[in-house]
């Protein structure tokens, strides 16, 4: 098989070639030492103000998609193949300011402005996807953008007029999508692509198999999907990931089906991406979806990679757990098996041999009778990382508990069933009664720490109180049961 | 009479051309459209030279030690390093204390006092380089006992790191004592950082002889310029501080900025090389203070009623390890203990605790909202006592007629807090709106309700009296076009667009032909941190003033010129009226030039009337007060402590506003601010006496969907400032902080509400979701 030893992308319509870049490099850094195209701004080199938001468009299947992602911790050798689009596109050539950016002044959405680039390419996204939005879509789609200023007031009502000052038909993304799509095809060789430079080594693998391969041939290799966790051991903790094996282009991993009862997904499928599939047949997690992260990060970050950096606090072990699914692992052309629990070992050790990665993840639909909840507990309703997160999947038959999987996350070293209370569950009448007599068994199966999040006290408290809100929710009341915006 | 200086064509005005961008009128940030196209420039965004080098700081890893050995050799080897730099390398004097007490290095010498502190500097040819080295060093600490919390150092006998106030009116014990009803409580209220998503940064460019540039994001200029000629120990003319503009400030950047511009000019003098330092946002967030976190002890007597006989507080700040601002951040904690209340019988002290943290600085309100948020909470516990209406309480204290001392001994000429309330109290329904909450907490149920009106009245003036001066520069060139600069910073507050307004206004020239140019110690000398809420008050009285001197000199070239008398001058929209001719603006100017007339002036600025003597605790240490109020209705989760805030409804007092949309815009973000403070925004140490909470991944400030769905904000258009300010208007920036106080005791109510309203819950901030479950579970214990 060739390798390529350079990248290529569109970077505001223009192709760049680039040979030398580190595994490491960031996109943030590329163009605002590289380029100056200082607009971009770096608030925060987390992925959590939004300061950074830039869009890239990345074919799927021949179509051409753009995402809001945050530049400061997306990596340069992820981007081959892909048209980077930052705020000085946005103007056109003759200086004339886009409808985003005219409703922007109109309505007073900048104060100190340095907030207002990122602010600017979200409500760009949103547009061109959702031209009329409704409030509680421009809130969502502004999880990821952190404003100091203004209380965000003026750049709502900006958000909700942009559509008078212009369509997104008119807009260049979309006039110029056909040859953009031609160019980023001409990139797309299908070559696996190895970047070099004295002291990192950065592989795009041609396909999956080829991504088995080169983890074969580096077993010690970076894996990075999303970088929404990698990404920051870069930024914040200044690790060197070389040799690194991306996967993020990869379609096939991208890929979510579902026939047979079951639901197959691909590692790399983003939060963003599973959102459709995944809600539709769970009903349940569409609020919990749109509270993991902002969409900035929904946009990377991927279920593979969620599960795989097996953090104790990750929002989707639990919900997985919850519902029976399974992680499909794949070491050179060997796959096995495991049910999502089983992976998570101990804190920070997985289930997971050198050379070997997650290339799929399966849940098996909702069996009749059974009732479903997903909770997550932050301080912060929106892009936090939850204090307590739980998952539940109760089947009743004629009354009685018949089967009952409950996971949180938050609560010990690892995303973990509550064994203690599903036993207190199964066979008991499905009552109150039978739900505090359960709870009341919470300690049991954990002993939650106290850091910044919250206290061992409040996450045990809350937690046990999740279990209640669940019967409450199943219960017949007309009381609502749980907080809803206005 | 004709002469030569003359221009004889006349023109007519139009009767319809006005004004664009005068005073009074909605007017956009003049930066909008560089903010929203990426086009607006920020320190970090200036173009290089090359050469530039860059710093990188050694932080502490530990709360308070001896430096037994300081090993840099690894840092000095790491790629890319050009030098290092330690106490030892400050040419000057190792020290940036704002207020000369000369208690805070620049780098530590042998001891370390907070988790975070800067031990060394490292240059290198790249940020990434220097940033790397800076993790090298091997650091030898000899670990002392720390001290975190403001009680936790009075009980270890901690000193103070200034001195300490006590403000004292008539004789509050012997009051307490005779007073049918007495509460005595204990408030924490913790800090905030100011989270402004531009971080810190300076950049120094180093000229001939001791001369240095430097290019940075601070709050003031003046001070910055002040600390880099004494750590470089050369004189101030030798320095030059330039601001563009800010991306936030809040505070966060008045004195904190010191450090980066001193690291900066140091290492650019030492090496003959630009410099620049950006810290990344932990160590921005370790590294730098924030709002001070109060343990107040507080005591009400009060009668049947619940009008207040006698107030007693005993208010402890976490300082941190040096005085910074402290001073006055603690002092006007007291300043506004009273907030819009009359006590009869007052004593109140200040105990500015040294602690092994960051040190403390200034943030929106100064020590004020800390004040305001305690004479809310005495109101609501005693509104619990008697079972009423918190707005009862509020209304029944009020300072009225022969109840217009406050515990500085001000009397409080201007109050409009009752008027206030009572138009917010109509506009909101806050009456029907209250009962709705009562019948639905009346239902039992998870989700619980809690409406609440809280006001605010907020003094102006820098306290340190001689602050309260500024200077401007108005040159106008031979084409007409008119250059504007003045003393103060643009941070996003729409300063400089409110000075311009003053200057278009005053010549009655178009805001277009007006240039706003950076601030920079070069053109206006001496100033005062753009803080206090004084910006516009202070440089917009300064910039009138030079335009005034301009004008005078034009009405009289004019009246010579044209034969006519003064009066007869008239400055129109675009253009002047001399006598019967009309004449555009730039014609008079060429006109005026010609005839050697200067075109430029240097505006000048004092508050009248304010005089404070802090050891006697008198005086007048505010020109006016600025008032508002608002209420906000709220959910609470009684499950899992989590909470909404429904609706708000502000009304806010600007005076007579420059520019109503900017003030509002000002209201909106203060409200949002403050509701941050008081909710999701907290600052966590862990035992070692680390900050954890120190990146926006940990510390979580108000996002889109966390602001009030339904969010009224007016301005009270009936208000006009008494006192002559610029144009009759009022500060903004601090006062409508306070309004998301209203927010903290709406949770407080929803939570009451599990006990029938019979406990006040004493909610400590910020009131996150754990601390308002914990409340409810507290109160269901009672109940
Ligand atoms: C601002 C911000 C907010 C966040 N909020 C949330 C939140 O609300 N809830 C939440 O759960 N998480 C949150 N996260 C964390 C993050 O989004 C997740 O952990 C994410 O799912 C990781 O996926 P990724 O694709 O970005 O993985 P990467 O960062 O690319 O990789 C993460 C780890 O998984 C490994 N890995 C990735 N893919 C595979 C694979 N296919 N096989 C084997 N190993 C693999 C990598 O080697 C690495 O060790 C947040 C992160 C940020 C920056
Ligand atoms: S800089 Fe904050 S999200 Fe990228
Ligand atoms: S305008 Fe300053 S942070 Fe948004």
């Amino acid at each position: 098989m060739t390798t390529r030893s350079n990248t290529q992308f569109l970077l505001n319509g223009k192709p760049v070639t680039l040979d030398a870049i580190s595994a490491g490099d960031t996109l943030l850094d590329y163009l605002r030492l590289q380029k100056r195209l200082t607009g971009t701004k770096e608030g925060c080199a987390e992925g959590d103000c939004g300061a950074c938001t830039v869009l890239v468009g990345r074919l799927n299947k021949g179509q051409l998609n753009y995402e809001t992602v945050n530049a400061c911790i997306r990596f340069m050798a992820s981007l081959d193949g892909c048209h980077i689009v930052t705020v000085e596109y946005l103007s056109g050539p003759d200086g004339r300011m886009h409808p985003v950016q005219q409703a922007m002044v109109d309505f007073h959405g900048s104060q100190c402005g340095f907030c207002t680039p990122g602010f600017v390419m979200s409500l760009y996204a949103l547009w061109m996807e959702t031209p009329e939005p409704t409030e509680t879509q421009i809130e969502t789609a502004l999880q990821g953008n952190l404003c100091r200023c203004t209380g965000y007031e003026p750049i709502i009502r900006a958000a909700q007029s942009i559509n008078t000052y212009g369509s997104p038909a008119q807009d260049a993304l979309n006039t110029e999508r056909a040859a953009v799509t031609s160019q980023l095809q001409a990139m797309a060789d299908g070559q696996r692509v190895e970047l070099r430079t004295d002291d990192s080594l950065a592989i795009l693998p041609a396909d999956v198999d080829d991504l088995a391969a080169a983890l074969l041939e580096h077993p010690d290799a970076t894996m990075v999907a999303g970088a929404t966790d990698v990404g920051l051991w870069v930024t914040k903790f200044l690790k060197t990931i070389s040799p690194a094996i991306f996967l993020s282009h990869l379609e096939e991993l991208r890929e979510i089906e579902q026939s047979d009862g079951m639901i197959r997904m691909g590692a790399g499928v983003s939060y963003s991406g599973s959102a459709d599939t995944l809600c539709a047949a769970f009903p349940h997690l569409r609020d919990y979806w749109d509270r993991i992260a902002g969409w900035q990060i929904r946009n990377m970050g991927t279920i593979g990679g969620n599960v795989a950096n097996g953090s104790p606090i990750g929002d989707t072990p639990p919900v997985l757990i919850a519902l029976g699914a399974q992680v499909i692992l794949r070491k050179g052309d060997a796959r096995r098996t495991l049910p999502v629990e089983a992976f998570f070992i101990d804190y920070g050790k997985q289930d997971l041999a050198a050379g070997e990665f997650v290339e799929r993840i399966d849940i098996p639909l909702a069996q009749p009778g059974s009732l479903h909840a997903a909770y997550k507990i932050s301080k912060r309703r929106d892009e936090d990382i939850s204090s307590v997160a739980v998952g539940l999947n109760v089947t009743v038959q004629d009354g009685q508990i018949t089967n009952a999987r409950i996971a949180f996350g938050g609560m010990a070293a690892t995303p973990k069933r509550a064994a203690a209370v599903e036993a207190a569950l199964i066979g008991q009448p499905w009552s109150e009664a039978t739900i505090s007599a359960a709870a009341a068994k919470l300690p049991e199966d954990f002993q939650p720490l106290t850091d910044w999040r919250a206290s061992s006290e409040y996450r045990m408290r809350s937690a046990q109180n999740l279990l209640r809100r669940f019967w409450l929710e199943n219960a017949a009341t007309d009381a609502p049961v749980r907080l809803m915006r206005a | 009479m004709h002469d030569d200086t003359r221009p004889d064509a006349a023109l007519t005005p139009p009767a319809d051309r006005t004004l664009s961008g005068g005073v009074h009128v909605d007017r956009r940030h003049d930066s909008a459209v560089k903010h929203v196209t990426g086009r607006a420039e920020y320190a970090d965004d200036i173009a290089e030279p090359v050469g530039t080098l860059h710093a990188y700081l050694g932080l502490s890893e530990r709360a308070h030690a001896k430096l037994r050995n300081v090993d840099l050799d690894a840092v000095r080897n790491a790629p890319g390093v050009i030098d290092v730099l330690t106490a030892d390398d400050i040419p000057g004097v190792n020290d940036v204390s704002p207020t000369g007490r000369d208690d805070e290095p620049v780098l530590a010498t042998d001891k370390i006092e907070f988790w975070g502190q800067p031990i060394f500097a490292v240059i290198a040819e790249t940020r990434d380089q220097a940033r790397r080295a800076a993790h090298l060093a091997q650091i030898d600490y000899e670990d002392l006992p720390h001290v975190l919390e403001a009680d936790a150092a009075q009980n270890a006998d901690m000193p103070y790191v200034t001195p300490p106030l006590t403000l004292k009116r008539g004789d509050a014990p012997v009051a307490m004592k005779n007073a049918k009803h007495r509460i005595k409580g204990q408030m924490r209220v913790g800090g905030q950082d100011h989270m402004y998503l531009e971080g810190h940064i300076a950049f120094a460019i180093p000229g001939e002889d001791e001369d240095v540039i430097v290019h940075s994001s601070t709050q003031h200029p003046t001070e910055a310029q002040h600390m880099v000629a004494h750590v470089l120990g050369v004189a101030s003319n030798a320095v030059t501080v330039n601001v563009r503009r800010m991306g936030g400030g809040f505070g966060g950047k008045e004195t904190q900025m010191n450090l980066f511009c001193a690291v900066a000019a140091i290492a650019a003098k030492r090496l003959n090389r630009p410099v620049k330092i950006r810290p990344d946002r932990d160590d921005d967030m370790s590294a730098t203070g924030k709002r001070h976190d109060f343990v107040i002890d507080y005591e009400v007597g009060f009668d049947d009623d619940g009008k207040i006989e006698a107030v007693t507080g005993e208010f402890a700040a976490r300082c941190g390890f040096s005085s910074d601002l402290s001073g006055p951040v603690t002092d006007r904690a007291l300043f506004h203990a009273d907030n819009a209340y009359f006590y009869p019988h007052v004593l109140l002290n200040s105990h500015p605790m040294k602690t092994n943290t960051v040190s403390n600085t200034a943030f929106r309100g100064f020590g004020g909202p800390q004040g305001v948020i305690i004479a809310e909470r005495i109101i609501e516990e005693i509104a619990y006592h008697r079972s009423r209406d918190s707005l009862d309480i509020r209304k029944l204290n009020f300072y009225g007629e022969g109840r217009d001392i406050t515990p500085y001994h001000q009397t409080v000429e201007d109050n409009i807090a009752p008027q206030i309330v009572a138009d917010l109290e109509a506009r909101s329904d806050y009456a029907e709106r209250r009962q709705a909450v009562l019948d639905w907490n009346a239902k039992g149920g998870v989700i619980r309700k809690g409406i609440a009106l809280t006001p605010v009245k907020f003094g102006i003036s820098f306290t340190a009296t001689w602050y309260n001066q500024a200077g401007a520069l108005v040159h106008i060139y031979s084409d007409g076009s008119i250059h504007l600069n003045h003393g103060g910073t643009e941070m996003g507050q729409g300063l400089n667009t409110k000075v311009a307004q003053v200057v278009a206004d005053a010549f009655q020239a178009d805001f277009e032909t007006i240039k706003i140019t950076k601030t920079t110690t070069e053109k206006v000398p001496n100033t005062s941190a753009t803080a206090a809420s004084s910006g516009t008050d202070l440089n917009g009285m300064a910039a009138l003033d030079a335009c005034e001197q301009i004008k005078a000199r034009l009405v009289e070239f004019a009246a010579d010129t044209w034969n006519v008398a003064p009066e007869a001058v008239r400055f129109l929209p675009g253009s002047v009226q001399i006598g019967d001719e009309v004449i555009s603006f730039p014609d008079l100017i060429k006109a005026a030039y010609m005839a050697r007339i200067h075109l430029s002036a240097a505006g000048f600025y004092k508050t009248p009337k304010i005089h404070w003597d802090r050891d006697k605790g008198t005086g007048r240490p505010f020109y006016y007060y600025a008032y508002g109020a608002a209420v906000s209705e709220v959910s609470i989760d009684t499950l899992t402590g989590e909470y909404i805030v429904d609706r708000a409804d502000v009304l806010h007092d600007v005076g007579r506003s420059l520019n109503p949309v900017i003030d509002r815009g000002q209201v909106e973000g203060a409200f949002i601010q403050g509701m941050g403070w008081l909710t999701t925004e907290e600052l966590w140490w862990d035992e070692k006496g680390q900050l954890r909470t120190h990146a926006p991944s940990t510390y979580k400030i108000p996002l889109a969907s966390d602001r009030p769905r339904i969010f009224n904000v007016d301005l009270a258009d009936w208000s006009e400032n008494r006192e002559n300010t610029i144009k009759r208007s009022k500060a903004v920036g601090e006062p409508p902080f306070m309004l998301g106080i209203s927010v903290l005791e709406a949770l407080s109510m929803a939570v009451a509400s599990v006990d029938d309203y019979r406990t006040c819950p004493r909610l400590n901030a910020p009131a996150t979701p754990e601390r308002v479950l914990m409340a409810v579970e507290r109160l269901q214990g009672e109940g």
